[in-house]
């Protein structure tokens, strides 16, 4: 079977169960690119074992036989970021201090992929416990862009949009905390959804920023999102933060008609700092909406400037206490020579946490230290209230919210790491989103010149990702047929 | 020669009798190979999510409407940083902004007479693991079975003066608390642990001095010295021209003496923030009134019910309502055999007795209030003497015994047949003549030793009042 | 550079965060540290004198679970991963003198 890897995750799910495909011969597709592209793109950090893979293919398939999997993803290979616990399965966060943990347990998202028949592929390379934009600080090496390997993928879910993207998986799961789904997708040129806080269990997921992470869809196409959404997505009682939602149904708004939709632009997300060559395309798949019945309309969305210093203030706090828990003892990296406890804490972590994940644990804990707290940390989570409030009101007005995904297409290798302002910059528009627990999905619209994919991010209001997915699927389909 | 006062405030802390714990469903149960009672979220695994027991919260709110807190309609769980191996996550979910009880307070009464000391607040936290120390392999060993066990903090104002206002308020809180069903409040066993901040000054002074914290405490004699101890110490310090320092000291109680724990890597900066895995708790005024009804009758009420409505003394109410465990028999017994005085009697007289022989605690008592109760019948409808009655009650004490049963099967049933005790009474009188003669010569003192010789001889079944009743008849032949 | 971060306070951090940074990371930290705070000095022109601070976007509450226990005895897969174990216990150096 050729080409199978082309097929998106939903059209290869049918050939499935139509008995045209084997799991088996997807599952064999996907080892034979990986073959072919790995060693040059590094998307994983484990590749699984073929056997292991295989026998859970065979179990699949007699399920499919039987009539018991009839779902759109039943043997369809998948990637899972590494921060996302899967039993039995190495998970490392990217991170040498959990460069030997193999979870007992599986996060209840991935659960749900495994109840709708989903086959683990690998696991996807990303920025260490998350935190980056470029997936170059992974301590198992930096993930390259397949459109450009001397660029990078995006972070810090880059590995999962690179593996989607060099067609080493289906289709993956990334999580985002302040645009870990979106960035990459724009820079990869793939879909992907961060969904509404809540929506997507926690359970097991490696945390971050506990109140901003969420697990979303990272896939070839809208089709593909709106269906892995529909599958990961539940009310977890086992998360305390989940959210139960009148509907999970997110596949019925795959309608070509954006008729009614009303957007809005916010002037400061295309003024200074962004890309001319971004900005363009996003105003053209804007006028794309526009064709098909959507209304639009620029207004002040001054606030937005605040989000990166309130977000980091908030990230770093929560992650320097939710990092906190490798210290050598339970699970994870232990440092061979240490003079008592303390001794043993501190080399542990310091050998076990790349310098990114340091500067942030350091922040955080400034942050949050006698004295500091109502300066730093009560004032990031007044401006957060104040950022939701921003975003209530817009959407009184709006029903999508167009932005970049990233000022600039994917940087160059090395680029980004040297200045962390800088680095955290170039998040600004999509940081806000996580701040107010939005849905946000990133579409491909186009290519700059050096022939690297662009973004366009549409911002739903919370509990109404259909409306981005209508959006985002009316625009992808146009722009296929144009 | 100055005069000094030692002000005392403590923080106590009570395991809450919950089945699990307060963020996973892992049972609390003590004992247990290490770790056999753990799962991904109580041993800190990455990834895993805490859930909040709603036990946790209506316990806590009982014991804060117990002590006449306000109870918090809204309150959050917050994240006490710090490292130490027996905090799994190394950090600890606690309250700091919005504890769920706040402002009660309660009464006390010593021999210098009755004060209030008032709650500033109680807060639901969970509880670390246990360290043991591996003498032989020189590291210390961590299981996390009391890992996530719940607590409740009870904070106090400084307004305690002494060792005996202390362990009168500490005694007071375990009632209430055991009254609730909240927790069993053992020291020894940990379920109730004191930290005491204790600070000294002139009397007369109105700021307070440097206070210190001292840990370790896992007695009334433990707390009691150490208060002594560290007035004295601080004392010392003083009239030396030194200062006191601000700090955490752990009781030794074998040498009497403290140590200071502070160390550099304790920076004692807890780094408090809202726990963003947790939401808050709102409690609304239907779910308030809800635990209020549901309050169990407290002791003071209990007490002046038993002289109100079962006539007791209140030397006798005050012993049955000290523990909940002699209420609850009392109660209990009172129910099937409607003779609280009797009961009363067994529970202050032979009960008290036993325990203090046996050093045992009224909570380890293991008779079902029916065995009592049955006892109490056979000694009412003459079945049983009084002295009978008491070795079989030994019984029912020690091995919670079927009385009517054990009676039966034993044969200490008093015996009422006339025909029978005719003849004993008639060998005995052979026996004793001269007794029978001073009888006759009116010396009536004969006759108690006439009774007392038939119901030996009878081995002590005999009915007493057909004993006096059949010898009066045959002397007076 | 309006903040500056000094020796102790990178000293002092660390003792919080349990890292041990060498000569040369303290000094990026001091500067990395000084420039991130001097970025978020940026929330203080906003005026937010009357907004309460937000940590939950969504007003859930009341989470509970019943106090039922479901959990069985999972040691050995709690040990697992344990760099150190003994007699079914996680191994740490020391903890008392």
């Amino acid at each position: 079977m050729k080409d199978l890897m082309k097929l998106t995750a939903v059209e290869l799910g049918k050939k499935i169960q139509a008995k045209e495909v084997t799991v088996a011969e997807a599952v064999e597709a996907a080892f034979e690119q990986i073959e072919k592209k790995e060693k040059d793109l590094n998307c994983y950090v484990t590749v699984c074992d073929k056997e292991a893979v295989l026998a859970r293919a065979a179990e699949v398939q007699k399920q499919i036989d039987a009539g018991e999997l009839t779902g759109p993803l039943a043997g369809v290979p998948v990637a899972i970021k590494d921060n996302m616990c899967t039993k039995g399965l190495l998970t490392t966060c990217s991170s040498k201090i959990l460069g030997n943990f193999v979870p007992t347990y599986t996060a209840e998202a991935v659960l749900n992929l495994e109840k709708a028949g989903a086959v683990i592929i690998g696991k996807a390379n990303m920025d260490e416990f998350a935190m980056g934009s470029t997936t170059e600080t992974s301590a198992y090496g930096v993930t390259k862009n397949p459109w450009n390997p001397e660029h990078v993928p995006g972070g810090s879910s880059g590995g999962s949009c690179a593996a989607v993207a060099a067609e080493e998986c289906s289709y993956a799961l990334g999580s985002d905390t302040g645009g870990s789904i979106r960035q990459p997708s724009s820079f990869c040129g793939v879909t992907g959804i961060k969904p509404t806080y809540g929506t997507v269990s926690r359970y097991g997921l490696i945390a971050y920023g506990s109140s901003l992470d969420q697990i979303g869809p990272v896939a070839k196409d809208v089709t593909d999102c709106a269906t892995i959404l529909e599958t990961i997505a539940s009310y977890d009682p086992k998360d305390s933060t989940s959210v139960k939602r009148d509907s999970y149904d997110f596949t019925s708004a795959l309608m070509a008609d954006a008729s009614g939709l009303k957007i809005g632009i916010p002037k400061d997300y295309f003024g200074e700092g962004l890309d001319e060559e971004v900005k363009t395309s996003i105003l053209n798949a804007v006028k794309v909406l526009e064709e098909k019945g959507a209304t639009v309309e620029f207004f002040d969305f001054k606030l937005v400037e605040y989000a990166i210093p309130a977000y980091y203030v908030i990230a770093s706090a929560e992650a320097s206490s939710n990092l906190s828990r490798f210290d050598g003892v339970k699970y994870g990296y232990r440092t061979e020579d240490y003079d008592g406890l303390h001794n043993m804490y501190k080399k542990t972590r310091s050998e076990g946490f790349g310098p990114e994940v340091k500067r942030r644990i350091m922040l955080g804990s400034f942050v949050l230290s006698s004295g500091y707290y109502d300066a730093y940390y009560l004032k990031a989570l007044r401006t957060k209230a104040l950022i939701k409030k921003a975003f209530d009101e817009a959407f009184e007005k709006y029903d999508i919210i167009v932005a970049p995904a990233a000022p600039t297409t994917a940087p160059k290798l090395g680029e980004s790491l040297s200045d962390p302002i800088k680095m955290y910059l170039s998040d600004i528009y999509t940081i806000a989103v996580n701040l107010a627990g939005l849905p946000g999905i990133s579409v491909p619209c186009g290519m700059d010149s050096k022939g690297l994919p662009i973004g366009m991010q549409l911002i739903g209001d919370c509990f109404k990702e259909n409306d981005i997915i209508r959006a985002a699927y009316t625009y992808e389909q146009c722009s296929k047929n144009a | 020669m100055k005069q000094y006062e030692t002000v005392i405030g403590l923080e106590v802390h009570v395991e809450l009798a919950t089945k699990t714990k307060i963020f996973c469903s892992c049972s609390t149960q003590f004992g247990g190979a290490p770790n056999t009672h753990t799962c991904p979220v109580c041993t800190g695994m990455p990834g895993s999510l805490p859930v909040l027991n709603k036990q946790v919260v209506e316990y806590a709110m009982a014991v804060g409407l117990a002590t006449n807190c306000t109870i918090n309609q809204f309150c959050k769980f917050d994240r006490k940083n710090y490292f130490y191996p027996d905090n799994p996550q190394n950090y600890q979910i606690s309250q700091l902004y919005l504890p769920i009880c706040v402002d009660g307070g309660v009464e006390i009464e010593t021999a210098a007479g009755k004060k209030t000391v008032r709650i500033h607040e109680i807060h639901m936290e969970e509880d670390a693991g246990k360290l043991i120390h591996d003498e032989w392999d020189d590291c210390s060993l961590v299981d996390f079975n009391r890992s996530g066990v719940p607590l409740i903090e009870i904070v106090s104002e400084p307004d305690m003066r002494s060792a005996d206002e202390v362990i009168a308020y500490l005694e007071k809180l375990r009632m209430i608390i055991q009254y609730l069903g909240a927790s069993d409040c053992k020291l020894q066993e940990g379920s109730m642990r004191a930290d005491i901040n204790i600070s000294v000054r002139e009397v007369g002074a109105e700021k307070f001095g440097t206070r210190t914290e001292m840990k370790n405490l896992n007695s009334f004699r433990a707390i009691a010295r150490a208060i002594e101890g560290e007035t004295e110490r601080q004392i010392d310090l003083i009239e030396s021209g030194q200062p006191v320092i601000q700090e955490t000291r752990r009781w030794d109680d074998n040498k009497e003496y403290s140590y200071a724990m502070r160390s550099k890597e304790d920076a004692q900066d807890y780094r408090y923030f809202p726990d963003p895995d947790l939401v808050p708790v709102v409690i609304s005024d239907e779910w308030l009134n809800e635990v209020k009804r549901r309050q169990p009758e407290l002791r003071d009420e209990k007490l002046a019910r038993y002289k109100e409505e079962f006539g007791l003394p209140a030397y006798d109410a005050d012993i049955l309502t000290g523990t909940k465990k002699l209420a609850d028999i009392f109660e209990a017994t009172t129910a099937i055999c409607g003779k609280p005085k009797k009961v009363s009697n067994w529970l202050m007289v032979e009960t008290m007795r036993l325990l203090k022989e046996n050093n045992m605690e009224p909570d380890e008592i293991r008779f079902a209030p029916e065995n009592l109760a049955k006892l109490i019948e056979l000694v009412e409808t003459g079945t049983i003497n009084g002295n009978v009655a008491k070795k079989v009650f030994e019984e029912v004490f020690a091995n919670d015994i079927d009385p009517e049963k054990y009676v039966e099967e034993k044969g200490l049933k008093m015996s009422n047949d006339t025909d029978e005790i005719k003849e004993i009474i008639l060998k005995v009188m052979a026996d004793n003549p001269q007794s029978v003669a001073d009888y006759h010569a009116g010396k009536t003192k004969a006759m108690g030793f006439l009774v007392g010789q038939t119901m030996r001889a009878a081995k002590g079944k005999a009915n007493p009042g057909i004993v006096n009743q059949l010898l009066t008849e045959l002397l007076n032949q | 550079m309006a903040n500056i971060i000094s020796d102790e306070t990178i000293e002092y951090v660390g003792i919080l965060a349990k890292l041990e940074l060498s000569a040369e990371e303290k000094e990026q930290a001091k500067k990395d540290m000084g420039s991130m705070l001097d970025y978020i000095d940026k929330l203080n022109e906003l005026d937010t004198s009357d907004v309460e601070p937000m940590s939950h976007v969504f007003p859930v509450n009341n989470v509970f679970r019943e106090d039922i226990v479901v959990n069985g005895d999972d040691r050995e897969s709690i040990l697992a991963n344990a760099p150190g174990e003994k007699d079914g216990a996680f191994i740490v150096p020391k903890t008392v003198e």
